[in-house]
């Protein structure tokens, strides 16, 4: 499963939760991006082999690890850790 | 760190066919959680419907069963009757359970049959390109009332989840929506309930979700998105509308 | 010897079923055939069994497909308009090759028709009466006995070839009451089904569908039913009786074949040599059968409750090989013996 990007933190920030995309899956809804309450995920400028713009997460050091955005996905693309 | 999200055991690994935006996908996996949250995969027997809910039988790992259009609460009784023990499930859109289908839900739930009803409703027939459905809304545009639906022709939306609680065998009945996260977890303590009035015998259990479809309604999966808070809901509550389960022993 | 008992046409249907180790029962009822709804109603719970009266003949099949894919044999009972309300159940049963036994004690159409007993029903049975390519195998007793024996045969058939078996009976046989042999208890023989749906406990999932979309698994898996109903004639079954030197045969099925039988006495002693096939099995129906008759025979008569259905699988079968005569009546009035001795006497004359 590829991994989500990962800015460089600019300060020393200890990341507390993760997620990853199931990019293949991700049929560009928009919902986990309008879910997530800190704004941590947009729709990229990326496309997967479906044609659709995949989801993914640009500030991971704000991810609280609640999940929500792996909750609403239609599509299982998310998994979380905490 | 450990994980906190991940697809549950019942929902297989495979792409789903739900168009983007559309919450079956949504309740297909909270279905598969009270699956596994119950363990109770392996003594499943499903009952698939016909509608944009066709292919369930792709997405959950139980035995399933494929139910002629409208006919699957009748088949699950059958099944049930047969096999007592198994947790049996039927997952039906508002064209299946709504029009064609309503007298077996009704009757299946008169006779307090041990089932567990998931009823998908999107006011539309997605499957079949859109048109309209008993759970259509008033003035609502579809390929089968494309100058909007008129109550003095076609009547007026249907409200399963309320005509399901009068009746004496029915356990649990309620409206939920998955629209936002609050909805959601809602939604899931009503599938549990509806779980659980089968499991411990008391009576037929009835969801109705409230549900998107942004391809037939012709909107983005946002939009589509409030247009189920903000149009759906005030035409079909949410709530509770009957609760057999207090007292009982968990 | 074993023990006979006087039973109603209906009840035996449902002696046989319960003989043959069925144990569930979903129907509706409809005249003139509520006696097996009755019948079941209070003899199921006594052996553990489940009753259910439907809220329609729709839901009744529905229910007993439900319950024939978790292994269990499973009978439903209705009269012609009922039955039609079963053929989408039957095709989807038919395509998702899920076992049952439906029987139809036919009444008279078209519409609501009336509940004088009529042989309308063969295409409805015969053809598949559903959509799409598939057959049942069609029993027709046209005893009380065979009302009983058919019915346990059709559920091992059922499961022989895991397809629907329609029993086809009418109102004559549904209300006559006659001696019956009834079989020794313990003589049901049923086996584990390996397709059933009964939680996938150490093992995969299964699934029964009828629904094949991909290029080409339609096609393949409607070969392979067809290959199967093809075999099902090893399961062929007629009467033939008296067609040695015979001038003709008349052909006739259910409880019209017992008024002909009579007839075909009275032309017996009037020095007229009459044979009789009585199909058993309307599909598969029994072809063979009346072409080697035809070797010796060169005249047939038909003779059915309606106005000409049966008749066409004779010609069918024969194939201008032998003349075949028609005479129907369709329902409304049952024929008697000297109206069918009259028929076959005209039937002897034209040959010359």
């Amino acid at each position: 499963m590829p991994p989500s990007r990962i800015r460089p933190a600019k300060k020393k920030v200890k990341i507390m939760a993760k997620v990853e995309f199931f990019e293949e899956r991700c049929k560009g809804c928009g919902i986990c991006v309008e879910t997530c309450p800190k704004n941590c995920l947009v729709l990229s400028q990326r496309f997967n082999r479906q044609g659709y713009p995949v989801a993914e997460c640009v500030r991971v050091e704000d991810c609280t690890g609640c999940a929500l955005c792996a909750e609403m996905c239609p599509d299982v693309v998310i998994e979380v850790w905490k | 760190m450990k994980q906190v999200f991940k697809r549950p055991r019942s929902l297989i690994d495979v792409p789903m066919h739900f168009c983007p935006g559309c919450h079956h996908g949504i309740i297909h996996r909270l279905v598969a959680e009270a699956l596994d949250r119950f363990d109770l995969r392996e003594d499943t027997i499903g009952v698939a419907s016909v509608g944009c809910s066709v292919f369930m039988y792709d997405y959950f790992d139980v035995d399933v069963l494929e139910a002629p259009h409208g006919r699957a609460a009748a088949v699950a009784t059958g099944v049930k009757r047969a096999r007592p023990s198994n947790f049996v499930f039927t997952y039906q859109g508002d064209g299946d359970l709504a029009a064609i289908g309503t007298a077996e839900v009704i009757h299946a739930a008169n006779r307090g049959e041990r089932l567990t009803v998931v009823f998908v409703n999107n006011t539309t027939y997605g499957m079949t390109g859109g048109q309209m459905a008993p759970t259509t809304l008033i003035g609502q545009t579809t390929t089968t009332s494309p100058y909007g639906r008129s109550a003095e022709e076609a009547g007026h939306p249907i409200l399963m989840s309320e005509i399901m609680s009068q009746l004496g065998g029915v356990a649990y009945s309620a409206r939920v929506s998955v629209h936002d996260p609050k909805h959601l977890m809602k939604a899931k303590k009503a599938l549990d309930k509806a779980f659980e009035v089968q499991i411990k015998n008391v009576g037929f259990g009835f969801v109705e979700f409230l549900s998107a479809c942004p391809t037939n309604w012709k909107m983005p999966p946002l939009k589509a998105k409030k247009h189920v808070q903000d149009v759906m809901i005030p035409i079909f509550p949410l709530g509770v509308f009957k609760d057999a389960t207090a007292g009982l022993e968990s | 010897m074993s023990k006979r008992k006087l039973v109603n046409g209906n009840e035996a249907i449902g002696m046989g079923a319960l003989d043959a180790g069925c144990r569930f029962y979903f129907g509706y009822p409809i005249t003139p055939q509520n006696q097996i709804p009755e019948f079941m109603a209070a003899q199921l719970p006594k052996v553990g069994g489940v009753f259910l009266q439907a809220e329609s003949e729709i839901a009744s099949i529905n229910m007993l497909m439900g319950a024939a894919a978790t292994g269990v044999r499973v009978m439903t009972s209705s009269s012609s308009p009922g039955i039609s309300l079963k053929q989408e159940g039957i095709s989807y049963m038919a395509g998702s090759e899920i076992p049952g036994v439906i029987v139809n004690m036919s009444r008279s159409g078209p519409g609501l028709g009336g509940i004088a007993p009529s042989q309308g029903d063969y295409f409805q049975a015969t053809r598949g009466g559903g959509h799409g390519d598939y057959r049942t195998l069609v029993l027709a007793p046209h005893s009380v006995q065979e009302n009983y024996d058919l019915t346990i045969h059709a559920f091992d058939l059922a499961d022989k070839y895991r397809n629907p078996v329609v029993v086809l009976g009418d109102a004559i046989l549904g209300q006559i009451k006659e001696p019956v042999a009834l079989n020794p208890p313990g003589t049901v023989k049923t086996s584990e089904k390996e397709w059933a749906l009964t939680g996938c406990r150490d093992r995969k999932a299964r699934l029964l569908k009828s629904l094949y979309l991909s290029d080409g698994e339609l096609t393949d898996h409607n070969w392979r039913l067809f290959a199967k109903y093809e075999r099902m004639k090893d399961d062929v079954m007629c009467e033939i009786a008296g067609i040695d030197h015979a001038e003709l045969i008349v052909v006739a099925f259910g409880s019209v074949a017992r008024i002909v039988k009579t007839s075909i006495e009275m032309a017996r002693e009037a020095g007229l040599r009459v044979g009789l096939i009585r199909p058993i099995t309307l599909f598969p129906f029994p072809a063979k059968a009346l072409r080697d008759a035809a070797r010796n025979t060169r005249r047939f008569l038909t003779i059915e409750l309606n106005t000409g259905q049966m008749v066409e699988d004779v010609r069918l079968s024969l194939l201008g090989e032998a003349d075949v005569d028609f005479y129907g009546k369709p329902p409304g009035s049952i024929p008697t013996p000297d109206e069918l001795f009259k028929e076959i006497k005209q039937s002897l004359e034209r040959k010359v």
